[in-house]
């Protein structure tokens, strides 16, 4: 099945929207079923097309969020207001309607699971995305790998997958999630509340010694940020993965 | 004033192009840098593609990689800047 989501020709096909599930006020879950779907590995993409009626064409790239064993193919996509896609993506789509959409697309950024290496995980907003089909495969596969995730964002109100990620941290089977929010303190708050830095890294990640395998998405500055202070903490930047989100689009 | 440098993405973005090209997953293909020869895997490149067509550069040297430019059908492809490009076989 890798090799089938990594090879063949690359063909656009219609998506099913069954399920939307809001995750916060901007960010919303999409479950489409893709009757030709051939399977994805953690930390793939899609890319999305929209065709309006006279012919202009709209291509974005979205993350899937799902596992790779799950029945149906999740994209979580954030409502970026002057964007040209998002907006349709998370507020005019609904149950029912079909989405043009081809994948799976990439093989850099992606875990398969097979490795013993711990695995470090830092997300930065919506980067979160295909880190979080990581660590769902993680724990559909009962992996035992060691992981922590570190999460970034502004407020309580804009973590995504808030519950799951605290009910997979709480399951015992090795896995860490860390918090810290930019712009917020809520009361009671035990988490980071502010930018990732060097001594938030050393008390969270694995040391360069443990050679984790790491992947940090998120906007673009996130990720030149956390991977700059990574390589200055010793570890090899061949090892860490990045994937940027970039300053416009949506 | 968003500023050229938060702009940057990496050779993820360009994986559903390049894969147009190819035919195959390039993101894994590594190239040489014909500028200071420093060996990249495509996902790790730095990609621009605000431009009228798409450049990619060197994250060791930030030499020119690549251009593509897509456009009525056809795409113009500049690898002046890879010496070499080794990837899987299909």
């Amino acid at each position: 099945m890798a090799r089938a989501a990594v090879l063949g020709r690359l063909t656009w096909q219609f998506g099913t929207l069954a399920e939307i599930v809001r995750e916060t006020p901007r960010v919303s879950s999409l479950f489409f079923d893709v009757p030709e779907w051939p399977g994805h590995l953690a930390g793939q993409h899609v890319d999305v097309r929209l065709t309006a009626d006279d012919g202009y064409q709209a291509e974005r790239s979205y993350s899937i969020a799902s596992a790779p064993t799950d029945k149906r193919l999740a994209l979580t996509v954030e409502r970026l207001d002057d964007g040209e896609v998002s907006p349709y993506l998370v507020g005019e789509l609904r149950a029912g309607d079909r989405l043009e959409l081809r994948g799976p697309i990439g093989g850099y950024f992606v875990w398969r699971g097979d490795e013993d290496r711990p695995l470090l995980l830092i997300g930065g907003g919506s980067g979160i995305v295909p880190l979080m089909s990581m660590l769902r495969h993680r724990a559909r596969i009962a992996s035992k790998t060691p992981a922590r995730l570190l999460f970034s964002s502004r407020a309580l109100a804009d973590v995504i997958y808030r519950e799951e990620l605290e009910r997979l941290g709480a399951a015992g089977d090795g896995l860490g999630v860390v918090h810290t929010l930019t712009r917020e303190k809520p009361a009671g708050w035990t988490g980071y509340t502010r930018r990732i830095d060097e001594a938030m890294l050393r008390e969270t990640a694995w040391p360069s010694e443990d050679s984790p395998a790491v992947f940090v998405c998120g906007p673009t500055p996130f990720v030149e940020a956390a991977a700059s202070l990574l390589v200055a903490m010793g570890h090899d930047a061949r090892s860490i993965k990045t994937e940027r989100f970039g300053a416009t689009g949506g | 004033m968003t500023q050229v440098r938060d702009m940057k993405l990496d050779g993820n973005a360009i994986a559903g192009l390049l894969r147009e090209i190819f035919a195959v997953e390039m993101t894994t293909a590594r190239g040489t840098c014909a500028a200071c020869g420093a060996v990249n895997e495509l996902g790790r490149v730095e990609v621009y593609i605000h431009a009228p067509g798409t450049v990619v550069r060197c994250p060791d040297c930030e030499q020119v990689l690549m251009r593509v430019v897509r456009g009525g059908g056809r795409y113009w492809i500049d690898l002046t800047g890879v010496r070499c490009l080794e990837l899987a076989e299909g």
